[in-house]
């Protein structure tokens, strides 16, 4: 027996990500789990009971779920209401839809003149593409923006390097005149205000609110069926997510996810402490608006279009609703919210549901669901404030 | 008067006109039950089918016998209404419906007959006649006793110059009375002389006349007037009124230059790179054309060696390089001329046109600042309700636009029960304030209050309100947008002259936005209701121990707030269309403006709005067609301003900033 005495106690070891928070081992599984359960019974893979586009839709859900994670942590952990997040999830999904839109219809137009006598100049191709492309905003020049369009490494660092920038940008000229709270809130909705409007314009090189299509065609798998294709997308969000909600545990778990939560609960008492708020704050922004921007890119190439519609501020509330609902401040949360949300919006809009009657008034889903939705948000914020997620904390306290 | 020689001499020419168309005292009335009829009778093979050398003798035997409904008669007779019957030759106005004529006597006005179309011959006087007549129907109407006549005649005469009316205008000149009507008449003289006249002196004269004039006709006819065409020779012509030399390569693209003068066959065209493709693809031989292989013309420099060499060989036009078109072009002077051959004449016109800049600058920054201001104040009562929940109580209602479509829709409605729109104003303004009002409290008592520790969630709680009340009112009032129509006197608009108008609605909903600040400050500032307000969002637990009411007070505010955004719903329908969307465009711009002039002050609201009316007006002035992009800006701009000024433009000091 070895004596011991309080100083040379042997410290408690560090305890692993998935000690500390089983529920992401839950979560992992269970995405494992759903993902082998979609493709067994998908169109492309397996024994086709889900559709090829119900594949999409439940693999565009995932996106959403992971910018629904990218929220719930720099609202729910760090305590900024950002409702510029639908921006950068666009602007990841504009970066990855440019390359897919020019570079199909390069190889189209390529296909088309290779049966000319003469093979054309790469001028000729280039303004045979820009032609295609922005002939229906009455343009003839090749944007400068489109200019690494044809590469696709090139395009996959714009959809990590743009939200990135912006957000450095926006974030570093926001915490740093102490802009928060509400005020916060207000400049995000401006800067999503202003980015749409923005992409609205025909002459800003994005084609206007014409947006960009055809996405769905992947240049170099064009003989690749969609129902295969939705799988391949599918799996990759899937990933995503996965990635994403490890990342995210991992970020909010350590000392730096304590951090964080002091800003959220008392911002002036963690700068007395001797902690560069702004700077963990720009670190959380910037880092969620990465992660959104791949959101963004995984989506779209399965939602097929884009427009700046997409953008515009009321996404990014929605977004917030979804976190709210699903119950802020815990990761699966976020996840639950999102799926819910969008999932019952797409069923009941879609007139999947079953209308009521009521004698002779016939009850609408398509009509009623928006207030449907709004009511029990209020209902939410009003009597659980720890959304659906905080049925699990009953679960979990039945335990010994 | 220099115009009184020139007068004469054309009195002259219209002696016959003239003559008859003096309104003489004393003329001998008829007796006859059908004066008109009998007058046109004696006339009849001429108004029958009447040609240019015949009309003098009905006017004169018309303007004789000054029956009553000559005016209408010879209107009528313009436009092609009058019939003949051929049975007995009498003339009858005419109705036409689907191949039936309806037949008014010309003297009586009565319905005579029905009758088919085929059964009568209908008049149709040539343009020629046609014109003929309105020259003497603008005389007439010109020398009309009533000023009001006169003034029509000179403003129709204004919208359709024509060389025809300046003889009717000096005559008509000579003898007005009235001074201002002279002076439109001399202004609208200026106007035919400057365009149509031949004589020089008479022609600057005109033009001089026109100095300083900014309406849209005097200036229309001058910039006419400095019409120019481009143009090349060898050498600068000498009989041409040249108004710019082009230098190419300079003011003027080389290869513009070249092509001006290949398209007047004088050098061979340019061949460009779809040209040369042409060219190249028919002139392939053994998969290859000059010698350079097929696969490899890919690229511009190949296609132009392969081109090259069939220049050699002798098969196709030459190449033309840039040193061929410089020497080409160098041949030649590229210039623009005046339309118009006389150089005086455009000197005076541009002399003219150079005198007004200055004004028409000045009267268009008014017109822009007033545009500013109309814009600033809608913005102003969008976000004056904001001012108080947001502003004063810090609430974030996210449902604010929803009040200003609960507001609209409320006038829409009471408009749709009573038909008048002045009473139906009169009746929803109120209406409107008690409906958002009793809204308002609703929304307070059962939400907001459980959430005024929590202010992040009373924004997603009242963005949930929002969208259940927009789709709610999507589902009473369906998707289309419904009129709020403003009454008469609403509707018009005043103006100050051609550059500077504005409608007076929105100089309505100018002083209804600055009702609303003078109300609110009263409020606000010198009634109890305001000082309990004051002191409940300074510090609720002091004033609650004061024995002020802070749920009342909230409630009582919030109201206040969302019934002044109801009322502005009703300005705002009327300016813009009642959708269930209509809300949503305002609410991202009105929270801005309450930041943006800063936050719980009234006079930080207006200047808030004030910054961000011309703001967007000053970059559309930049850029007119594209307001997407004024509003982009706009926006940047906003961001970056919050960031230097955080706590707005008027920025609370001391305790009442509470924080």
């Amino acid at each position: 027996m070895v004596s011991t005495t309080p100083t040379d106690q042997p410290r408690p070891a560090r305890r692993g990500l998935l000690h500390t928070n089983p529920s992401v081992l839950w979560f992992m599984g269970l995405l494992g789990l759903f993902t082998l359960g979609v493709s067994i019974l998908s169109e492309g893979m397996g024994i086709g009971v889900l559709s090829t586009s119900m594949v999409k839709i439940l693999g565009m859900t995932l996106c959403l779920c992971l910018i629904a994670v990218c929220m719930d942590v720099v609202w729910g952990y760090c305590g900024i209401l950002s409702l510029g997040h639908f921006a950068f999830f666009g602007l990841g999904g504009y970066a990855i839809g440019m390359w897919l839109m020019y570079a199909r219809t390069e190889i189209v137009i390529r296909d088309s003149l290779s049966g000319a006598t003469i093979p054309p100049t790469e001028v000729e191709i280039t303004d045979a593409v820009t032609a295609q492309i922005f002939g229906v905003v009455g343009s003839s020049e090749l944007p400068l923006i489109w200019s690494f369009a044809g590469s696709l490494p090139l395009q996959l660092a714009m959809v990590v390097l743009v939200p990135g920038l912006l957000a450095l940008v926006f974030g570093w000229l926001a915490f740093r005149s102490r802009v928060t709270g509400v005020y916060l809130s207000i400049l995000t909705q401006a800067m999503t205000l202003a980015l749409s409007l923005y992409l609205f314009q025909n002459d800003t090189g994005l084609r206007g609110n014409n947006g960009l299509s055809g996405l769905q065609n992947i240049p170099g798998a064009l003989h690749v069926p969609q129902s295969v294709l939705s799988m391949w997308f599918f799996w990759a969000s899937a990933f995503a997510l996965g990635a994403g909600y490890l990342l995210f545990a991992w970020v909010v778990s350590g000392k730096f996810g304590s951090v964080i939560k002091a800003i959220r609960d008392n911002e002036a008492r963690v700068r007395f402490l001797g902690y560069n708020v702004e700077g963990y704050k720009l670190f959380v922004f910037a880092l969620t608006a990465v992660v959104s921007g791949i959101a963004g890119a995984l989506y779209y190439p399965q939602a097929g279009i884009i427009n700046p519609a997409e953008i515009a501020p009321i996404a990014s509330i929605y977004l917030a609703v979804w976190v709210a609902i699903g119950g802020r401040g815990r990761l699966y949360g976020a996840v639950i919210g999102a799926a819910t949300v969008s999932l019952m919006s797409s069923w009941l809009t879609g007139g999947g549901a079953p209308n009521i009657s009521f004698g002779n008034y016939r009850f609408l889903w398509t009509d009623w669901w928006l207030v449907v939705l709004g009511l029990g948000f209020v209902a939410v914020t009003l009597f659980f404030p720890k959304g659906i997620g905080g049925l699990f904390d009953y679960l979990v306290r039945k335990k010994p | 008067m220099l115009r009184l020689p020139r007068l004469a001499c054309l009195c002259a020419c219209l002696i016959s006109l003239t003559v008859v168309l003096h309104p003489v005292a004393g003329r001998a009335q008829s007796t006859s039950d059908t004066p008109l009829q009998d007058v046109l009778q004696s006339v009849q093979a001429q108004v029958a089918s009447p040609s240019r050398g015949t009309v003098p003798d009905v006017l004169s035997a018309l303007l004789e016998r000054d029956a009553p409904g000559t005016v209408e008669f010879l209107r009528a007779w313009q436009d092609r209404g009058v019939i003949e019957r051929p049975e007995d030759g009498l003339f009858f106005f005419a109705n036409e419906t689907g191949g039936m004529a309806e037949l008014t006597d010309i003297d009586s006005g009565e319905i005579v007959a029905q009758v088919s179309t085929r059964d009568v011959n209908q008049i149709r006087p040539n343009a020629g006649v046609r014109r003929e007549i309105n020259a003497a129907l603008v005389q007439f109407e010109l020398m009309n006793p009533d000023p009001a006549r006169r003034i029509a005649a000179l403003e129709s005469a204004t919208r359709s110059p024509d060389p025809e009316q300046i003889p009717a205008l000096e005559l008509a000149l000579a003898s007005e009375t009235d001074a201002r009507i002279a002076a439109r008449m001399e202004r609208l003289l200026d106007l035919l002389n400057a365009r149509f006249t031949t004589d020089t002196a008479t022609r600057v004269d005109a033009i001089d006349g026109l100095r300083g004039d900014i309406s849209t006709e005097a200036r229309r006819v001058l910039n006419q007037l400095l019409q120019t065409r481009s143009d090349f020779a060898q050498t600068l012509p000498e009989d041409a009124n040249i108004a710019r030399i082009r230098i190419p390569g300079e003011d003027m693209d080389l290869h513009a230059a070249y092509a001006v003068l290949s398209d007047a066959d004088l050098f061979p065209p340019r061949p460009g790179r779809n040209a040369i493709r042409d060219v190249l693809r028919a002139n392939v031989v053994n998969g290859s054309v000059g010698g350079v292989p097929v696969h490899q013309l890919n690229t511009d420099d190949n296609r132009v060696a392969a081109y090259r060499a069939l220049q050699d060989a002798g098969t196709v036009p030459p190449l033309v390089t840039q040193a061929d078109m410089e020497a080409a072009v160098a041949q030649y002077v590229f210039f623009d001329a005046y339309l118009e051959p006389d150089a005086a004449v455009t000197d005076a016109a541009r002399d003219a046109l150079d005198s007004t800049r200055t004004r028409i600058g000045a009267f268009q920054a008014l017109s822009l600042s007033l545009d500013a201001l109309s814009l600033a104040s809608i913005f102003f009562l969008a976000a004056i309700g904001l001012a108080i929940t947001f502003g004063v109580m810090r609430v974030i209602n996210m449902a604010h636009g929803e009040f200003i479509m609960m507001g609209a829709y409320t006038g829409y409605v009471v408009q749709t029960m009573i038909p008048d729109y002045t009473v139906s104003l009169v009746v929803a303004l109120p209406l409107a304030f008690g409906v958002t009002f009793a809204a308002g409290v609703a929304m307070e008592r059962l939400v907001i209050r459980h959430l005024y520790t929590r202010p992040l969630e009373t924004l997603l709680a009242t963005f949930g309100i929002s969208i259940a009340l927009q789709q709610l009112a999507k589902n009473i009032f369906g998707t289309q947008a419904r009129p709020l129509t403003a009454p008469d006197w609403l509707a018009g608009s005043l103006a100050l002259n051609d550059l500077v108008s504005i409608s007076t609605l929105r100089v309505g909903i100018f002083f209804m936005a600055l009702m609303f600040l003078v109300l609110l400050l009263f409020i606000l500032n010198r009634t109890r209701l305001g000082l309990e307000v004051r002191a409940v969002t300074q510090n609720p637990g002091m004033a609650a121990s004061m024995g002020i009411n802070p749920d009342r007070i909230n409630m009582l505010t919030f109201g206040l707030g969302s019934g002044i955004a109801g009322v502005a719903g009703v300005a705002i329908g009327m300016y813009a269309q009642v959708t269930s969307e209509m809300g949503a465009n305002y609410i991202v711009q009105s929270f801005m403006t309450v930041v943006v002039g800063g936050v719980g002050s009234v006079f930080g609201t207006l200047a808030g709005a004030g910054l961000i009316g011309a703001l967007q007006k000053g970059i559309e002035w930049f850029n007119p067609t594209n307001t997407l992009a004024a509003q982009t800006y706009m926006v940047l701009f906003i961001i970056l301003f919050i960031q230097f000024r955080p706590k707005g433009i008027v920025a609370l000091k001391g305790r009442a900033a509470g924080d």
